[in-house]
């Protein structure tokens, strides 16, 4: 690398880590003070983990977003494995149409428009209030489940199409040929997914929040909340934990992908040999 | 024997699909319906035309510099100045962002994938924290002024100013620019630059003649990617520009928050509307200028 490109990285890396360093650093800081480092300390880790409402909200993100994964990684996988296999150029271009929507409308307006239909339809049934831990797990399936399908649909394409018909040609009901042949194949790509889903869930604000009510508040919620007034360095520590929980999820994920990696370049080297 | 067992297998395919397909009819499609619908409607559900033309023609005094007050559309105003932001910031993400996705294609394999890691880490931390931290870095008495006058310098006032919520755009998006150009930038093949050189290029027309036309899909991906979330954002404006500038997602925030849901709506869907024709617009510009008008 020439000096002047390691220059610009750095410049460009430094202006990326400010902030997240001076969370870290902040988040041990003796005063309540977010400018200026008077000692260390764990006061605010303590404090943390005295607050209950935090800790509920914490709680109750962590059942949103499993539950969120688990459903839109099942939904997700059968629709792949569905849309693989599609002949219908017209059904296979309205799928990738809906997959697109949710990635590409602007989170305000997919958290706006599945808030009006939950108003709508709660006041068709005489509710005051329609909004609660449901409406918000919906919402989450809804943005996650596409990520899972483009996790999944590139390993289905890349899979060699002759295995899942010999097992059946081998006497395999579709069924079985699915489960002992092209599950195992596209693993990878389903765990990335569920990560990937589990991740967006944990993180998501702006959806959530319009989406929200009944008083189950998740953590970006609360955080939203918390800075509407002055902050202390307790939600500095929340972040450092969480932003470590994350980087070790994703760092597994990683980890997930290069083994695949690994092997499909090994199998193809076998493959060339014979 | 073969024919019907070829079909049953289709018919277990279309059944895995068939959850997804319902699910995306009902809360994704439907909900999209139900902006229109809301967004045409009063209070008691009849049709109107109202919400849409108070978009257009609602008016507010609005304070100048000098202290004089004249009469604005707020609601144009408030989308022309979200539109100029996220205009702004996504060239500033093109700008800043492209020479980092070139440096990390042209380094080593085990370089590039470290550096990859690097851009996506700030990603991780929630995106309301990653605000708030600009907040305490930029403000009157925070870490920048106190350098600043330890060194003996005077302190800058950027809290509040449209420079500091382009900042916090343009640092919540930047790796949404940055990967897409360089997913394409690290597959181009090295013989065309090599070709170019070749042919008589030199280092810059290398770069504007060759480089630059092919990564044109990771750029169209990476403005939509910047754009998209820059334009619709409510927490970042509140934040850094200290609730001084209304932006169009703070509108419908607003209007949600007031239990306006109609209006809500109707904002919801003029900008809808005009994000898909402007993104519709830059597709058919990059394709143009990638082909040559071909």
């Amino acid at each position: 690398m020439k000096l002047s490109a390691k220059i610009y990285s750095a410049i460009i890396f430094g202006f990326l880590f400010a902030p997240i360093v001076v969370l870290l650093i902040f988040s041990f800081n003796e005063s309540k003070s977010l400018s200026v480092f008077s000692g260390f300390s764990w006061k605010w880790y303590e404090e943390l983990l005295r607050d209950r409402n935090t800790l509920e909200s914490v709680k109750n993100t962590l059942v949103l977003a499993a539950s969120a994964t688990v459903i839109s990684t099942v939904m997700g996988t059968l629709a792949a494995v569905g849309i693989n296999k599609l002949r219908s150029k017209w059904y296979r271009a309205a799928m990738n149409t809906v997959t697109d929507i949710p990635m590409t409308n602007p989170d305000i307006i997919t958290g706006i428009s599945l808030m009006l239909m939950f108003v709508f339809v709660g006041r068709l049934f005489g509710a005051s209030t329609s909004l609660n831990f449901f409406t918000m797990l919906i919402a989450h399936v809804a943005f996650c489940t596409p990520y899972v399908i483009l996790q999944v649909l590139p390993k289905l394409q890349q899979m060699d199409k002759a295995l899942p018909e010999a097992a059946m040609d081998l006497g395999c009901t579709p069924m079985r040929a699915f489960l002992k042949v092209e599950l195992p194949e596209i693993m990878p790509g389903i765990i990335t997914g569920a990560i990937m889903a589990f991740t967006l869930s944990l993180d998501d604000f702006v959806i959530s929040y319009f989406t929200s009510g009944n008083g189950f508040e998740t953590l970006p919620i609360r955080i939203y909340g918390m800075t509407k007034k002055t902050v202390t360095p307790k939600m500095y520590a929340l972040a450092t934990i969480i932003f470590f929980v994350t980087m070790a999820l994703l760092l597994i994920s990683n980890f997930i992908d290069n083994e695949d990696r690994k092997r499909l370049s090994e199998v193809r080297k076998k493959n060339k040999k014979s | 024997m073969k024919k019907s067992c070829i079909s049953r297998t289709q018919g277990t395919y279309r059944a895995a699909l068939a959850p997804y397909s319902v699910w995306s009819l009902l809360f994704v499609i439907v909900p999209l319906v139900f902006v229109a619908y809301y967004a045409f409607t009063d209070n008691s559900f009849s049709f109107t035309t109202e919400n849409i033309t108070r978009f257009f023609t609602a008016t507010s005094n609005m304070i100048q510099d000098d202290g004089t007050t004249t009469e604005v559309r707020t609601y144009l105003l408030i989308f022309g100045r979200s539109l100029k932001l996220a205009v702004i910031s996504t060239l500033a993400c093109l700008v800043l962002g492209y020479p980092i996705a070139y440096i990390m294609a042209r380094a080593k394999e085990k370089t590039q994938k470290t550096m990859v890691t690097l851009i996506m880490i700030p990603m991780w931390m929630n995106f309301l924290i990653r605000t708030y931290a600009w907040m305490t870095i930029l403000q009157d008495t925070g870490i920048i002024n106190g350098i600043l006058t330890k060194v003996g310098l005077n302190p800058i006032h950027v809290i509040g100013s449209e420079t500091a919520v382009i900042i916090g755009m343009v640092y919540d998006y930047f790796p949404y620019m940055v990967l897409p150009i360089y997913s394409i930038l690290a597959k181009l093949d090295v013989k065309l630059l090599e070709a170019a050189r070749d042919l008589g290029c030199g280092t810059v027309s290398v770069l504007r003649r060759v480089v630059f036309p092919l990564s044109m899909p990771g750029v169209v991906s990476g403005i939509t990617m910047v754009l998209i979330p820059s334009i619709s954002t409510f927490y970042i404006s509140q934040k850094l520009g200290n609730g001084k500038f209304f932006l169009i997602g703070d509108a419908i925030e607003g209007q949600y928050v007031a239990n306006n849901l109609h209006f809500a709506a109707a904002i919801a869907f003029i900008l809808m509307l005009i994000l898909l024709v402007g993104m519709a617009i830059v597709k058919y510009v990059a394709a143009k200028y990638v082909y040559g008008g071909e």
